[in-house]
Protein backbone atom coordinates (compact mmCIF):
# COMPACT_ATOMS: atom_id res chain seq x y z
CA UNK A 1 0.00 0.00 0.00
CA UNK A 2 3.00 2.15 0.83
CA UNK A 3 4.00 1.81 -2.63
CA UNK A 4 1.11 2.01 -4.46
CA UNK A 5 0.65 5.81 -2.22
CA UNK A 6 4.44 6.51 -3.52
CA UNK A 7 3.57 6.14 -7.10
CA UNK A 8 0.55 7.60 -7.08
CA UNK A 9 1.79 10.80 -5.20
CA UNK A 10 5.15 10.78 -7.31
CA UNK A 11 2.84 11.10 -10.28
CA UNK A 12 0.41 14.10 -9.05
CA UNK A 13 0.89 15.17 -5.65
CA UNK A 14 -1.67 16.99 -5.73
CA UNK A 15 -4.15 13.92 -5.09
CA UNK A 16 -5.70 14.45 -1.69
CA UNK A 17 -6.11 11.86 0.94
CA UNK A 18 -9.75 11.59 -0.25
CA UNK A 19 -8.62 11.12 -3.85
CA UNK A 20 -6.38 8.55 -2.25
CA UNK A 21 -8.73 7.10 -0.26
CA UNK A 22 -11.05 6.21 -2.76
CA UNK A 23 -8.57 5.55 -5.71
CA UNK A 24 -7.30 2.37 -3.27
CA UNK A 25 -10.04 1.98 -1.35
CA UNK A 26 -8.95 2.33 2.31
CA UNK A 27 -9.61 4.62 4.53
CA UNK A 28 -8.77 7.96 5.00
CA UNK A 29 -7.40 7.48 8.06
CA UNK A 30 -5.16 5.45 6.87
CA UNK A 31 -3.78 6.94 3.69
CA UNK A 32 -2.91 10.35 6.26
CA UNK A 33 -0.78 7.83 8.97
CA UNK A 34 1.30 6.19 5.85
CA UNK A 35 1.94 9.41 4.37
CA UNK A 36 2.87 10.88 7.38
CA UNK A 37 5.52 7.74 8.18
CA UNK A 38 6.89 8.55 4.66
CA UNK A 39 7.94 12.29 5.28
CA UNK A 40 8.97 11.33 9.13
CA UNK A 41 11.27 8.47 7.19
CA UNK A 42 12.17 11.07 5.03
CA UNK A 43 10.76 8.73 2.00
CA UNK A 44 8.86 11.81 1.20
CA UNK A 45 11.36 14.60 0.86
CA UNK A 46 8.60 17.50 0.04
CA UNK A 47 6.13 18.30 -2.60
CA UNK A 48 6.31 20.78 -5.25
CA UNK A 49 4.89 21.95 -8.54
CA UNK A 50 6.54 21.47 -12.15
CA UNK A 51 6.34 25.04 -12.61
CA UNK A 52 6.44 27.02 -16.26
CA UNK A 53 9.37 29.05 -14.62
CA UNK A 54 8.94 32.02 -17.77
CA UNK A 55 6.64 33.31 -15.29
CA UNK A 56 8.73 34.51 -12.72
CA UNK A 57 10.25 37.42 -13.35
CA UNK A 58 13.67 36.50 -10.84
CA UNK A 59 15.92 32.95 -10.81
CA UNK A 60 15.31 33.26 -14.71
CA UNK A 61 18.95 31.99 -15.67
CA UNK A 62 20.49 28.68 -14.91
CA UNK A 63 23.83 26.73 -14.97
CA UNK A 64 24.75 23.25 -14.93
CA UNK A 65 28.54 23.58 -13.59
CA UNK A 66 30.67 20.74 -13.92
CA UNK A 67 33.07 20.56 -10.85
CA UNK A 68 36.41 19.28 -10.34
CA UNK A 69 37.78 18.39 -6.96
CA UNK A 70 40.48 16.56 -5.04
CA UNK A 71 39.15 14.72 -2.64
CA UNK A 72 40.59 14.56 1.06
CA UNK A 73 41.90 11.99 3.29
CA UNK A 74 39.27 10.08 5.40
CA UNK A 75 36.55 12.81 3.98
CA UNK A 76 36.67 11.65 0.40
CA UNK A 77 34.19 13.98 -1.74
CA UNK A 78 31.56 14.48 1.35
CA UNK A 79 32.87 18.03 3.11
CA UNK A 80 33.52 19.96 -0.09
CA UNK A 81 29.90 18.51 -1.41
CA UNK A 82 28.33 19.60 1.72
CA UNK A 83 30.04 22.61 1.42
CA UNK A 84 29.17 23.70 -1.82
CA UNK A 85 25.45 22.46 -1.28
CA UNK A 86 25.18 25.07 1.27
CA UNK A 87 25.19 27.71 -1.25
CA UNK A 88 21.16 28.52 -1.81
CA UNK A 89 22.13 29.03 -5.43
CA UNK A 90 22.86 25.91 -5.71
CA UNK A 91 19.36 23.71 -6.30
CA UNK A 92 21.00 20.48 -6.81
CA UNK A 93 23.83 18.82 -6.51
CA UNK A 94 25.23 15.43 -7.66
CA UNK A 95 29.07 13.02 -7.56
CA UNK A 96 28.89 11.64 -11.00
CA UNK A 97 31.54 9.41 -13.00
CA UNK A 98 33.65 10.42 -15.53
CA UNK A 99 35.31 13.35 -16.75
CA UNK A 100 34.53 15.08 -13.68
CA UNK A 101 33.34 15.05 -9.98
CA UNK A 102 30.53 17.04 -9.04
CA UNK A 103 27.39 18.55 -11.35
CA UNK A 104 25.81 21.37 -9.83
CA UNK A 105 22.58 23.19 -10.85
CA UNK A 106 22.34 27.00 -10.23
CA UNK A 107 19.97 29.23 -10.32
CA UNK A 108 20.06 32.97 -10.46
CA UNK A 109 18.45 36.35 -11.67
CA UNK A 110 20.83 36.82 -14.48
CA UNK A 111 24.47 35.96 -16.07
CA UNK A 112 25.93 38.34 -13.75
CA UNK A 113 24.97 36.63 -10.71
CA UNK A 114 25.86 33.05 -11.70
CA UNK A 115 29.15 34.28 -13.26
CA UNK A 116 30.43 35.49 -9.67
CA UNK A 117 28.75 32.57 -7.48
CA UNK A 118 31.43 31.02 -9.71
CA UNK A 119 34.42 33.04 -9.93
CA UNK A 120 33.94 34.59 -6.59
CA UNK A 121 32.70 31.61 -4.52
CA UNK A 122 32.86 28.34 -6.06
CA UNK A 123 36.05 28.21 -7.72
CA UNK A 124 37.48 29.82 -4.19
CA UNK A 125 36.69 26.44 -2.14
CA UNK A 126 39.51 24.72 -1.19
CA UNK A 127 40.18 21.58 -3.50
CA UNK A 128 38.43 22.55 -5.90
CA UNK A 129 40.47 22.34 -9.40
CA UNK A 130 38.06 23.36 -11.97
CA UNK A 131 34.57 24.43 -12.97
CA UNK A 132 32.88 24.33 -16.60
CA UNK A 133 29.93 26.31 -16.54
CA UNK A 134 27.39 25.16 -19.00
CA UNK A 135 24.22 28.10 -18.73
CA UNK A 136 20.64 26.66 -19.89
CA UNK A 137 19.23 27.54 -22.82
CA UNK A 138 16.03 25.66 -23.12
CA UNK A 139 14.27 22.67 -21.42
CA UNK A 140 12.26 19.93 -22.98
CA UNK A 141 11.81 17.76 -21.00
CA UNK A 142 11.47 17.88 -16.37
CA UNK A 143 10.72 15.45 -13.80
CA UNK A 144 9.44 12.88 -16.38
CA UNK A 145 7.26 15.94 -17.71
CA UNK A 146 7.63 17.02 -21.55
CA UNK A 147 7.45 20.20 -21.31
CA UNK A 148 6.18 21.38 -25.09
CA UNK A 149 2.61 21.17 -26.21
CA UNK A 150 1.69 18.37 -27.90
CA UNK A 151 -0.22 18.08 -31.14
CA UNK A 152 -3.72 17.36 -30.34
CA UNK A 153 -5.54 14.91 -32.99
CA UNK A 154 -9.47 14.02 -33.90
CA UNK A 155 -9.56 10.91 -31.66
CA UNK A 156 -12.91 9.16 -31.55
CA UNK A 157 -15.32 9.53 -28.65
CA UNK A 158 -16.78 6.18 -28.79
CA UNK A 159 -15.82 3.05 -30.34
CA UNK A 160 -17.01 -0.72 -30.28
CA UNK B 1 -35.54 8.78 -73.20
CA UNK B 2 -35.18 6.99 -70.61
CA UNK B 3 -34.22 8.46 -67.04
CA UNK B 4 -30.83 7.71 -66.48
CA UNK B 5 -30.11 8.54 -62.53
CA UNK B 6 -29.04 5.27 -61.00
CA UNK B 7 -31.19 3.95 -58.11
CA UNK B 8 -28.47 3.86 -55.83
CA UNK B 9 -30.12 1.84 -53.11
CA UNK B 10 -31.44 -0.68 -55.23
CA UNK B 11 -27.52 -1.37 -56.39
CA UNK B 12 -26.48 -2.54 -53.06
CA UNK B 13 -26.68 -6.18 -52.31
CA UNK B 14 -29.25 -7.96 -50.45
CA UNK B 15 -27.43 -9.18 -47.79
CA UNK B 16 -25.46 -5.93 -46.92
CA UNK B 17 -28.73 -3.95 -47.06
CA UNK B 18 -30.34 -6.14 -44.80
CA UNK B 19 -27.14 -5.80 -41.91
CA UNK B 20 -28.22 -3.84 -39.31
CA UNK B 21 -26.51 -0.15 -38.29
CA UNK B 22 -24.08 -0.70 -35.74
CA UNK B 23 -25.48 -0.20 -32.22
CA UNK B 24 -22.32 2.06 -31.67
CA UNK B 25 -22.67 3.90 -34.54
CA UNK B 26 -25.65 5.71 -34.09
CA UNK B 27 -24.45 6.58 -30.49
CA UNK B 28 -21.07 7.82 -32.41
CA UNK B 29 -23.00 10.14 -34.16
CA UNK B 30 -24.60 11.65 -31.05
CA UNK B 31 -21.44 12.80 -29.77
CA UNK B 32 -19.68 14.19 -32.35
CA UNK B 33 -20.03 17.75 -32.09
CA UNK B 34 -20.72 18.17 -28.51
CA UNK B 35 -17.80 19.85 -26.15
CA UNK B 36 -16.58 18.62 -23.02
CA UNK B 37 -17.63 15.46 -23.15
CA UNK B 38 -15.91 12.23 -20.72
CA UNK B 39 -15.54 9.14 -22.79
CA UNK B 40 -16.06 6.06 -21.08
CA UNK B 41 -17.46 4.61 -24.38
CA UNK B 42 -13.65 4.11 -26.41
CA UNK B 43 -12.92 0.63 -26.94
CA UNK B 44 -8.64 1.23 -26.98
CA UNK B 45 -5.98 1.99 -25.17
CA UNK B 46 -6.07 5.73 -23.77
CA UNK B 47 -2.21 5.49 -23.99
CA UNK B 48 -0.46 6.81 -27.24
CA UNK B 49 1.58 3.63 -28.43
CA UNK B 50 4.71 2.96 -26.28
CA UNK B 51 7.45 5.37 -27.70
CA UNK B 52 10.16 2.90 -28.66
CA UNK B 53 7.72 1.43 -30.67
CA UNK B 54 6.73 4.43 -32.54
CA UNK B 55 10.41 5.54 -32.88
CA UNK B 56 11.25 1.95 -34.35
CA UNK B 57 8.46 2.86 -36.86
CA UNK B 58 9.74 5.60 -38.21
CA UNK B 59 13.34 4.25 -38.68
CA UNK B 60 11.94 1.77 -40.28
CA UNK B 61 10.69 4.28 -42.84
CA UNK B 62 13.68 6.31 -42.61
CA UNK B 63 15.77 3.30 -44.03
CA UNK B 64 12.90 2.94 -46.77
CA UNK B 65 11.33 0.01 -45.87
CA UNK B 66 8.40 0.60 -47.60
CA UNK B 67 7.46 -2.40 -49.77
CA UNK B 68 4.96 -5.46 -49.90
CA UNK B 69 5.81 -7.90 -47.56
CA UNK B 70 5.26 -11.59 -48.52
CA UNK B 71 1.35 -12.75 -48.11
CA UNK B 72 2.08 -14.22 -45.03
CA UNK B 73 3.99 -11.33 -43.73
CA UNK B 74 7.37 -10.85 -42.65
CA UNK B 75 9.05 -14.50 -41.49
CA UNK B 76 10.97 -12.53 -38.81
CA UNK B 77 7.79 -11.73 -37.67
CA UNK B 78 6.05 -14.73 -37.96
CA UNK B 79 9.00 -15.74 -35.79
CA UNK B 80 8.86 -13.42 -33.18
CA UNK B 81 5.11 -14.08 -33.01
CA UNK B 82 5.84 -18.11 -32.58
CA UNK B 83 8.57 -17.25 -29.87
CA UNK B 84 6.16 -15.06 -28.05
CA UNK B 85 3.17 -17.68 -28.32
CA UNK B 86 5.33 -20.68 -27.22
CA UNK B 87 6.80 -18.49 -24.18
CA UNK B 88 3.52 -16.87 -23.05
CA UNK B 89 0.98 -19.21 -24.37
CA UNK B 90 2.56 -22.61 -24.19
CA UNK B 91 1.54 -22.66 -27.79
CA UNK B 92 3.96 -24.37 -30.71
CA UNK B 93 3.07 -22.53 -34.06
CA UNK B 94 5.76 -22.93 -36.99
CA UNK B 95 6.26 -19.53 -38.41
CA UNK B 96 6.65 -20.87 -41.97
CA UNK B 97 3.14 -22.25 -42.44
CA UNK B 98 0.63 -21.88 -39.38
CA UNK B 99 1.25 -18.08 -39.25
CA UNK B 100 -0.48 -15.40 -41.44
CA UNK B 101 -0.65 -11.32 -40.44
CA UNK B 102 -3.71 -9.48 -41.13
CA UNK B 103 -4.88 -6.19 -40.92
CA UNK B 104 -5.47 -6.19 -37.50
CA UNK B 105 -7.88 -9.46 -35.76
CA UNK B 106 -10.81 -8.09 -37.61
CA UNK B 107 -9.61 -8.97 -41.04
CA UNK B 108 -7.91 -12.39 -39.57
CA UNK B 109 -11.47 -13.15 -38.26
CA UNK B 110 -13.15 -12.42 -41.72
CA UNK B 111 -10.67 -14.55 -43.54
CA UNK B 112 -11.30 -17.88 -41.21
CA UNK B 113 -15.08 -17.55 -41.71
CA UNK B 114 -15.04 -16.98 -45.04
CA UNK B 115 -12.23 -19.73 -45.70
CA UNK B 116 -14.72 -21.81 -43.88
CA UNK B 117 -18.40 -21.06 -44.65
CA UNK B 118 -20.23 -23.20 -46.88
CA UNK B 119 -23.61 -21.29 -47.57
CA UNK B 120 -26.12 -22.08 -44.43
CA UNK B 121 -23.39 -23.09 -42.52
CA UNK B 122 -23.82 -22.65 -38.41
CA UNK B 123 -21.21 -20.31 -36.37
CA UNK B 124 -21.93 -20.25 -32.79
CA UNK B 125 -20.81 -17.40 -30.68
CA UNK B 126 -21.67 -15.81 -27.06
CA UNK B 127 -23.18 -12.60 -26.60
CA UNK B 128 -23.15 -9.72 -25.51
CA UNK B 129 -20.09 -9.51 -28.08
CA UNK B 130 -18.09 -7.59 -30.16
CA UNK B 131 -20.39 -5.62 -32.53
CA UNK B 132 -18.62 -7.39 -36.07
CA UNK B 133 -19.20 -11.13 -35.39
CA UNK B 134 -22.90 -11.25 -36.21
CA UNK B 135 -22.39 -9.56 -39.25
CA UNK B 136 -19.10 -10.73 -40.64
CA UNK B 137 -20.71 -14.60 -39.92
CA UNK B 138 -23.82 -13.04 -42.58
CA UNK B 139 -21.32 -11.49 -44.63
CA UNK B 140 -19.33 -14.77 -45.02
CA UNK B 141 -22.83 -16.46 -46.18
CA UNK B 142 -23.02 -18.17 -42.58
CA UNK B 143 -26.19 -18.34 -40.10
CA UNK B 144 -25.15 -16.60 -36.74
CA UNK B 145 -25.92 -18.49 -34.24
CA UNK B 146 -25.96 -16.66 -30.78
CA UNK B 147 -25.67 -18.05 -27.41
CA UNK B 148 -26.64 -15.60 -24.41
CA UNK B 149 -24.20 -15.38 -21.63
CA UNK B 150 -25.65 -14.17 -18.33
CA UNK B 151 -24.93 -12.25 -15.40
CA UNK B 152 -25.85 -14.82 -13.09
CA UNK B 153 -23.05 -17.01 -14.70
CA UNK B 154 -20.42 -14.25 -14.71
CA UNK B 155 -21.49 -13.79 -18.21
CA UNK B 156 -19.74 -17.31 -18.95
CA UNK B 157 -20.05 -19.74 -21.53
CA UNK B 158 -22.62 -22.56 -20.18
CA UNK B 159 -21.20 -25.69 -21.99
CA UNK B 160 -24.65 -27.71 -21.67
CA UNK B 161 -26.26 -24.01 -23.94
CA UNK B 162 -23.39 -24.95 -26.08
CA UNK B 163 -24.49 -28.03 -26.53
CA UNK B 164 -28.14 -27.62 -27.01
CA UNK B 165 -26.97 -25.27 -30.19
CA UNK B 166 -24.99 -27.89 -32.44
CA UNK B 167 -26.50 -28.88 -35.23
CA UNK B 168 -26.09 -30.91 -38.37
CA UNK B 169 -24.79 -27.11 -40.18
CA UNK B 170 -22.77 -26.12 -37.26
CA UNK B 171 -19.07 -25.17 -38.23
CA UNK B 172 -17.72 -23.42 -35.60
CA UNK B 173 -17.60 -22.10 -32.13
CA UNK B 174 -16.41 -18.13 -31.87
CA UNK B 175 -15.32 -17.01 -28.82
CA UNK B 176 -13.75 -14.20 -27.04
CA UNK B 177 -12.41 -14.01 -23.61
CA UNK B 178 -11.51 -11.95 -22.08
CA UNK B 179 -14.33 -10.77 -23.16
CA UNK B 180 -15.62 -7.49 -24.77
CA UNK B 181 -17.79 -6.12 -23.41
CA UNK B 182 -18.46 -8.15 -20.24
CA UNK B 183 -14.64 -8.50 -19.12
CA UNK B 184 -15.39 -12.19 -18.38
CA UNK B 185 -12.84 -14.94 -18.99
CA UNK B 186 -13.33 -18.78 -18.99
CA UNK B 187 -11.31 -20.75 -16.03
CA UNK B 188 -9.04 -24.06 -18.01
CA UNK B 189 -11.26 -26.08 -16.13
CA UNK B 190 -14.51 -24.23 -18.18
CA UNK B 191 -12.60 -24.22 -21.84
CA UNK B 192 -11.95 -27.96 -21.04
CA UNK B 193 -15.55 -28.53 -21.14
CA UNK B 194 -15.85 -26.39 -24.13
CA UNK B 195 -12.69 -28.30 -25.57
CA UNK B 196 -14.34 -31.58 -24.72
CA UNK B 197 -17.68 -30.49 -26.93
CA UNK B 198 -16.06 -29.32 -29.88
CA UNK B 199 -13.79 -32.49 -30.44
CA UNK B 200 -17.30 -34.65 -29.48
CA UNK B 201 -19.10 -32.76 -32.62
CA UNK B 202 -15.75 -32.35 -34.47
CA UNK B 203 -16.37 -28.40 -34.46
CA UNK B 204 -13.81 -25.71 -34.97
CA UNK B 205 -12.78 -23.57 -32.51
CA UNK B 206 -11.81 -19.93 -33.40
CA UNK B 207 -10.80 -17.61 -30.50
CA UNK B 208 -10.32 -13.81 -30.65
CA UNK B 209 -7.60 -13.58 -27.73
CA UNK B 210 -6.77 -9.62 -28.54
CA UNK B 211 -7.33 -9.18 -24.69
CA UNK B 212 -5.72 -12.23 -23.34
CA UNK B 213 -2.55 -10.17 -21.60
CA UNK B 214 -5.08 -7.89 -20.15
CA UNK B 215 -5.83 -10.21 -17.27
CA UNK B 216 -5.79 -9.01 -13.68
CA UNK B 217 -5.96 -12.25 -11.39
CA UNK B 218 -5.34 -14.79 -13.63
CA UNK B 219 -2.55 -16.28 -16.03
CA UNK B 220 -2.99 -16.12 -19.68
CA UNK B 221 -4.52 -19.72 -20.28
CA UNK B 222 -5.12 -20.17 -23.91
CA UNK B 223 -8.06 -23.14 -25.32
CA UNK B 224 -5.68 -24.00 -27.87
CA UNK B 225 -2.92 -25.06 -25.35
CA UNK B 226 -5.15 -27.99 -24.32
CA UNK B 227 -5.04 -32.10 -25.68
CA UNK B 228 -5.78 -32.20 -28.92
CA UNK B 229 -6.84 -28.73 -29.50
CA UNK B 230 -4.38 -26.93 -31.62
CA UNK B 231 -5.93 -29.02 -34.82
CA UNK B 232 -9.05 -27.73 -34.24
CA UNK B 233 -8.67 -23.97 -33.26
CA UNK B 234 -7.59 -20.94 -34.72
CA UNK B 235 -5.74 -18.49 -32.75
CA UNK B 236 -6.42 -15.24 -33.41
CA UNK B 237 -4.34 -12.20 -31.89
CA UNK B 238 -3.43 -8.70 -32.31
CA UNK B 239 -1.06 -5.77 -31.02
CA UNK B 240 -3.69 -3.13 -30.89
CA UNK B 241 -4.93 -3.56 -27.17
CA UNK B 242 -1.85 -4.58 -25.05
CA UNK B 243 0.73 -2.45 -27.25
CA UNK B 244 -1.62 -0.06 -27.64
CA UNK B 245 -1.26 -0.34 -31.34
CA UNK B 246 -5.15 0.24 -32.32
CA UNK B 247 -3.99 2.38 -35.41
CA UNK B 248 -1.25 0.10 -36.68
CA UNK B 249 -4.04 -2.08 -38.06
CA UNK B 250 -2.27 -5.02 -37.15
CA UNK B 251 -2.91 -8.75 -35.97
CA UNK B 252 -2.38 -12.24 -36.80
CA UNK B 253 -4.09 -15.63 -37.05
CA UNK B 254 -2.73 -19.21 -36.23
CA UNK B 255 -3.78 -22.56 -36.50
CA UNK B 256 -3.04 -25.74 -38.74
CA UNK B 257 -1.49 -25.24 -42.00
CA UNK B 258 -4.30 -26.22 -44.17
CA UNK B 259 -6.32 -23.23 -42.94
CA UNK B 260 -4.17 -20.91 -42.85
CA UNK B 261 -3.22 -21.34 -46.44
CA UNK B 262 -7.14 -21.04 -47.37
CA UNK B 263 -7.01 -17.57 -45.68
CA UNK B 264 -4.19 -16.40 -47.46
CA UNK B 265 -5.56 -17.25 -50.67
CA UNK B 266 -8.64 -14.69 -49.75
CA UNK B 267 -6.16 -12.29 -48.24
CA UNK B 268 -3.93 -12.33 -51.08
CA UNK B 269 -6.31 -11.49 -53.72
CA UNK B 270 -8.20 -8.88 -51.25
CA UNK B 271 -5.23 -7.22 -49.15
CA UNK B 272 -2.71 -8.54 -50.57
CA UNK B 273 -0.06 -8.20 -46.66
CA UNK B 274 -0.30 -6.15 -44.01
CA UNK B 275 1.59 -2.89 -44.19
CA UNK B 276 4.99 -3.47 -43.88
CA UNK B 277 5.53 -0.19 -41.41
CA UNK B 278 2.94 -1.65 -38.93
CA UNK B 279 4.93 -5.21 -39.37
CA UNK B 280 8.32 -3.70 -38.50
CA UNK B 281 6.40 -2.00 -35.13
CA UNK B 282 5.52 -5.02 -34.13
CA UNK B 283 8.37 -6.91 -34.25
CA UNK B 284 9.91 -4.10 -31.92
CA UNK B 285 6.63 -4.50 -29.93
CA UNK B 286 7.33 -8.06 -29.45
CA UNK B 287 11.00 -8.05 -28.83
CA UNK B 288 11.52 -5.08 -26.11
CA UNK B 289 7.79 -4.32 -25.34
CA UNK B 290 7.45 -6.42 -22.26
CA UNK B 291 7.80 -3.43 -19.81
CA UNK B 292 5.54 -0.76 -21.63
CA UNK B 293 2.84 -3.61 -21.65
CA UNK B 294 3.04 -4.87 -18.32
CA UNK B 295 2.91 -0.89 -16.73
CA UNK B 296 -0.13 -0.46 -18.76
CA UNK B 297 -1.81 -3.32 -17.72
CA UNK B 298 -0.74 -2.30 -14.26
CA UNK B 299 -2.31 0.81 -14.94
CA UNK B 300 -5.97 -0.78 -16.08
CA UNK B 301 -5.98 -3.07 -13.10
CA UNK B 302 -6.54 -0.06 -10.85
CA UNK B 303 -8.62 1.91 -12.63
CA UNK B 304 -10.52 -1.42 -12.50
CA UNK B 305 -10.56 -1.65 -8.97
CA UNK B 306 -11.67 1.81 -8.92
CA UNK B 307 -14.58 2.36 -11.32
CA UNK B 308 -15.85 -1.53 -9.85
CA UNK B 309 -16.31 0.33 -6.53
CA UNK B 310 -17.37 3.01 -7.39
CA UNK B 311 -20.09 1.86 -9.28
CA UNK B 312 -21.66 -0.90 -7.06
CA UNK B 313 -21.31 1.83 -4.38
CA UNK B 314 -24.13 4.15 -6.46
CA UNK B 315 -25.92 0.99 -7.14
CA UNK B 316 -24.97 0.43 -10.82
CA UNK B 317 -24.37 -3.34 -10.09
CA UNK B 318 -21.76 -4.35 -11.24
CA UNK B 319 -18.92 -8.12 -11.58
CA UNK B 320 -15.23 -7.38 -11.01
CA UNK B 321 -14.03 -7.81 -14.73
CA UNK B 322 -11.49 -10.86 -15.12
CA UNK B 323 -9.96 -9.11 -18.33
CA UNK B 324 -9.97 -6.47 -21.25
CA UNK B 325 -10.51 -3.11 -19.72
CA UNK B 326 -14.55 -2.61 -20.10
CA UNK B 327 -16.84 -3.02 -17.02
CA UNK B 328 -20.49 -4.03 -17.99
CA UNK B 329 -22.84 -2.61 -15.46
CA UNK B 330 -26.58 -3.70 -14.66
CA UNK B 331 -28.56 -0.30 -14.67
CA UNK B 332 -31.73 -2.10 -14.63
CA UNK B 333 -33.15 -0.80 -11.41
CA UNK B 334 -33.26 2.82 -12.90
CA UNK B 335 -36.12 2.10 -14.97
CA UNK B 336 -34.47 3.19 -18.12
CA UNK B 337 -33.58 1.00 -21.24
CA UNK B 338 -29.90 0.67 -22.53
CA UNK B 339 -29.92 3.41 -24.69
CA UNK B 340 -32.24 6.11 -22.92
CA UNK B 341 -29.51 5.79 -19.72
CA UNK B 342 -26.65 6.82 -21.93
CA UNK B 343 -28.31 9.05 -24.11
CA UNK B 344 -29.60 11.03 -21.08
CA UNK B 345 -26.35 10.63 -19.23
CA UNK B 346 -25.00 12.25 -22.44
CA UNK B 347 -27.06 14.44 -22.92
CA UNK B 348 -27.41 15.92 -19.31
CA UNK B 349 -23.66 15.13 -17.80
CA UNK B 350 -21.83 14.44 -21.07
CA UNK B 351 -20.55 11.34 -20.23
CA UNK B 352 -20.75 8.97 -22.94
CA UNK B 353 -20.86 5.48 -22.31
CA UNK B 354 -22.25 2.41 -24.79
CA UNK B 355 -25.28 0.93 -24.57
CA UNK B 356 -25.34 -2.94 -24.06
CA UNK B 357 -28.00 -3.25 -26.43
CA UNK B 358 -25.07 -2.03 -28.63
CA UNK B 359 -23.55 -5.47 -28.28
CA UNK B 360 -26.51 -7.29 -29.01
CA UNK B 361 -29.86 -7.92 -28.31
CA UNK B 362 -29.39 -9.55 -24.65
CA UNK B 363 -27.31 -6.64 -23.43
CA UNK B 364 -30.61 -4.37 -22.57
CA UNK B 365 -30.49 -4.03 -18.80
CA UNK B 366 -26.74 -3.12 -19.00
CA UNK B 367 -24.40 -0.23 -20.18
CA UNK B 368 -20.42 -0.69 -21.12
CA UNK B 369 -18.06 1.61 -19.60
CA UNK B 370 -14.46 1.27 -20.81
CA UNK B 371 -11.65 1.84 -18.16
CA UNK B 372 -8.97 2.49 -20.57
CA UNK B 373 -9.47 6.32 -19.65
CA UNK B 374 -6.78 8.35 -17.30
CA UNK B 375 -7.76 7.89 -13.95
CA UNK B 376 -8.85 11.72 -13.86
CA UNK B 377 -11.42 11.34 -16.41
CA UNK B 378 -12.85 8.53 -14.79
CA UNK B 379 -12.95 9.80 -11.25
CA UNK B 380 -14.72 13.10 -13.03
CA UNK B 381 -17.33 10.72 -14.81
CA UNK B 382 -17.78 8.87 -11.70
CA UNK B 383 -18.71 12.23 -9.84
CA UNK B 384 -21.45 13.13 -12.75
CA UNK B 385 -22.77 9.67 -12.97
CA UNK B 386 -23.63 10.08 -9.22
CA UNK B 387 -25.74 13.25 -10.12
CA UNK B 388 -27.22 11.73 -12.55
CA UNK B 389 -28.24 8.78 -10.78
CA UNK B 390 -29.44 11.06 -7.84
CA UNK B 391 -31.69 13.42 -9.99
CA UNK B 392 -33.27 10.14 -11.93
Amino acid sequence: MQDKILRLLSENARWSDQDLAKRLNISKKTVKKIIKNLEDKNIIYGYKAIVNEAVFAENEVKAIIEVRITPRRNEGYDKIAERIGKFPEVTSLYLVSGGYDLQLIVEGKNLHEIASFVSGKLALIEGVISTTTHFLLKKYKEFGKILHDSDEYEKLKVTP
Amino acid sequence: MKNLKLPHKQLIADHIAGLPRSGIRDFFELVIGMEEVISLGVGEPDFATPWHIREATIYSLEKGHTSYTSNLGLLSLRKEICRYLRKEYQLNYIPEKECIITVGVSEALDLILRAIINPGDEIIYHEPCYVSYGPEIIMAGGKPVPLVTQEKNAFSLNPDQLAGLITSKTKAILLNFPCNPTGALLSPGQLKKIAAIAMAHDLLVITDEIYSELVYDDEIFSIASLPGMKERTIFLHGFSKAFAMTGYRIGYACGPAELIEAMMKIHQYSMLCASIIAQEAAIEALKNGAAEKEKMRRKYGERRDFIVDQLNEMGMKCLKPKGAFYVFPNISAFGLSSKEFATRLLKEKNVALVPGTAFGACGEGYVRCAYAASMENIIEAMDRIKVFLVNL
